[in-house]
């Protein structure tokens, strides 16, 4: 009877977790469906779910009206570049915060974060005034600054978290058996801070890949990254949902599949210093 | 060779003095365990020597060589940490020979090295694994593989078994004093088990405020406590301490006496009164815990069952051979 129950329930909460991870991924199919639809079909009420006439047009037509390449490398660059130049300062950083800290480091964790706090359309008109002024408009190198500065306190917050965790005993016992300061970091720090590295990186890239306030009001065409490209799509003659719906999956293609390969590092690092 | 000596060892943090002053002298090969409550710079005083800490004043000498300002890889010891500390992400092979690695040896002569450590310690079946995979024991003894392995001056030890459960700290106390005495490696053990201390050491360090309080065999600590904090931290249940009339009697602001040292008597007229609050049979030991009216609690030890009981009347007759006196100091006197 008990067990009978438990099977029960256990098939009940599996429905249930199948349903609400559906409920999540639904947009993110629909869109995948409609850039496969006409313009027509896309709009259709009631709409069709799968049985539609499927066609590769939108994104014939997305390729050739705009240069997905461009915006991609654009997003590559951008992502990329702000994560690496990211990772560079707060490594260094966290690193101290976490090994040596002092009595203020706590308040200077949290004046990083509270940066965080302010909405960034506050600070839009002052940052396009001087971005205008440095030549910085529109530019690649722009983008990199503004989004590695964005992301900046997290990334730092979370690479402290896990330094944190890294006992310090097990530095001293290297320190104990005659490892210097560079062979402790290449044999024994490195080994350990590998997979708080790797997520904090991940989740960086997919943050800098998504951000779409800075980048669609400091760029236009030329620095132009995959959110500007989605953008494009919602122009003054009208929405065009079947060819959106075509640039967004083209846009978030990359990070999907990236974020496939990744999940394990990515659960671990959103959840990591949560359980012992 | 071996030979550890402090002189005039100091150490604060910021305006807080954790070590006042420190003196010792630790004979080659001996077993040298630092004892006292937590608090007490014991683990402070071991981070010293180790050259994990450095010091605020005084000589640490290895050997005659003042090594104060020696980096810890180049003192020559090896620790054994209380969290054991061992590399997650290398095989115990890894861990055991890191430290001959980082030492720049042949990988032949590690190997053969890493292996002799691991027979030692019954590790052969399991060094290829990683320390996750290892129990609560087995890892100690990789942590103790890891020391012994570079054939240190001294091993330290900080708190080894106080992660183990009881079973397996009893069994690992008496493997690591054998191997210490097969290897004839002086060692330094901090621990806050009196028992420990009285099992395992040569020598007992009692620290107490950052202060040595005695150094000494365990049986002359516990025969000769210098005073009153050594006589109460020394010997379990802990020595009763009876002031008042009974200890003027003796010319001392205090006596102290041990539980085994009382002799108990049913309805006894001599020795101190009381009535029995609690009554502990362990069947090879009995505890009585004594309500003496003006004297306090007393504890007394029986070797052997008792058949006494809690609201039962005894007497408490002191051996007077083993009364402790302590003037108002707390300081022991001699007679």
């Amino acid at each position: 009877m008990a067990r009978m129950a438990t099977t029960r329930r256990v098939a009940i909460s599996t429905a249930a977790a199948w349903l609400f991870g559906f409920l999540i991924f639904f947009p993110i199919l629909w869109m995948g469906l409609a850039s496969f639809k006409t313009e027509l079909e896309a709009f259709a009420v009631p709409p069709s779910f799968l049985f539609f006439h499927w066609t590769m047009e939108n994104y014939a037509t997305v390729q050739e009206r705009s240069d997905y390449l461009h915006h991609a490398m654009n997003s590559i660059i951008i992502a990329g570049g702000s994560t690496l130049i990211a990772l560079l300062i707060a490594i260094p950083a966290a690193w101290s915060m976490a090994f040596s800290p002092t009595k203020r480091t706590k308040d200077v964790l949290l004046w990083m974060l509270s940066t965080k706090m302010m909405p960034p359309v506050g600070v839009l008109v002052p940052i396009y005034l001087i971005y205008k002024s440095f030549g910085l408009l529109d530019s690649r190198i722009g983008l990199v600054f503004i989004l590695c500065l964005g992301n900046l306190p997290i990334v730092i917050w979370m690479l402290f978290t896990y330094f944190k965790e890294i006992p310090r005993d097990i530095l001293e016992a290297a320190r104990m058996d005659g490892a210097t300061i560079g062979r402790e970091l290449i044999y024994v720090l490195t080994p350990m801070a590998i997979p708080g590295l790797a997520s904090t990186l991940l989740l960086n890239l997919i943050l800098a890949w998504n951000e779409a306030f800075w980048t669609l009001n400091l760029s236009t065409s030329s620095a132009a990254p995959l959110t500007t490209f989605i953008a494009s799509y919602s122009s003054p003659e009208g929405l065009f949902w079947a060819k959106l719906s075509a640039a967004s999956t083209l846009a978030i293609a990359p990070i999907l599949v990236l974020g496939w390969f990744s999940q394990k590092q990515l659960v671990r690092g959103l959840t990591f210093g949560a359980v012992k | 060779m071996g030979q550890i000596t402090l002189q005039g060892v100091q150490k604060s943090f910021g305006p807080v003095h954790i070590i006042k002053g420190a003196d010792l002298d630790i004979a080659d090969g001996s077993f040298v365990v630092f004892v006292g409550p937590s608090g007490c710079g014991k683990t402070t005083l071991l981070r010293l020597i180790a050259g994990l800490e450095d010091v605020s004043g005084g000589k640490i000498l290895i050997d005659g060589k003042n090594v104060v300002d020696t980096p810890p890889a180049k003192r020559g010891l090896s620790m054994v940490f209380q969290s054991y500390a061992l590399y997650p992400h290398m095989s115990v092979r890894g861990n055991i020979g890191f430290g001959l690695k980082m030492a720049g040896l042949a990988k032949d002569e590690i190997n053969r090295k890493v292996e002799a450590a691991a027979a030692t310690l019954n590790l052969t079946p399991y060094l290829d694994r990683k320390p996750r995979e290892l129990s609560g024991g087995q890892r100690q003894r990789v942590a103790i593989g890891r020391a012994i392995v570079r054939e240190p001056k001294a091993f330290l030890f900080d708190e080894p078994l106080s992660n183990l459960d009881a079973a397996l700290r009893v069994q690992m106390r008496i493997e690591v004093t054998r191997l210490q005495k097969q290897l004839g490696t002086t060692a330094i053990y901090v621990t806050h088990d009196q028992v420990e201390a009285m099992t395992m050491a040569d020598k007992i360090v009692v620290l107490n405020g950052g202060k040595i309080e005695q150094y000494g065999s365990p049986l002359e600590l516990y025969e000769r406590p210098a005073n009153l904090f050594v006589a109460g931290f020394i010997g379990s249940p802990k020595m009763n301490f009876v002031t008042g009339e009974p200890a003027l009697h003796k010319g001392a602001a205090t006596i102290g006496v041990r539980p085994e040292h009382l002799k108990i008597e049913r309805d006894g007229a001599g020795g101190w009164q009381g009535t029995i609050a609690v009554a502990e049979h362990l069947g090879s030991d009995t505890f009585l815990y004594v309500d003496a009216g003006a004297l306090g609690m007393l504890t007394a030890r029986y070797i052997g069952e008792l058949s006494l009981h809690a609201g039962d009347r005894v007497s408490l007759v002191p051996d007077p051979a083993r009364i402790h006196r302590f003037d108002e100091n707390g300081n022991a006197l001699r007679s």
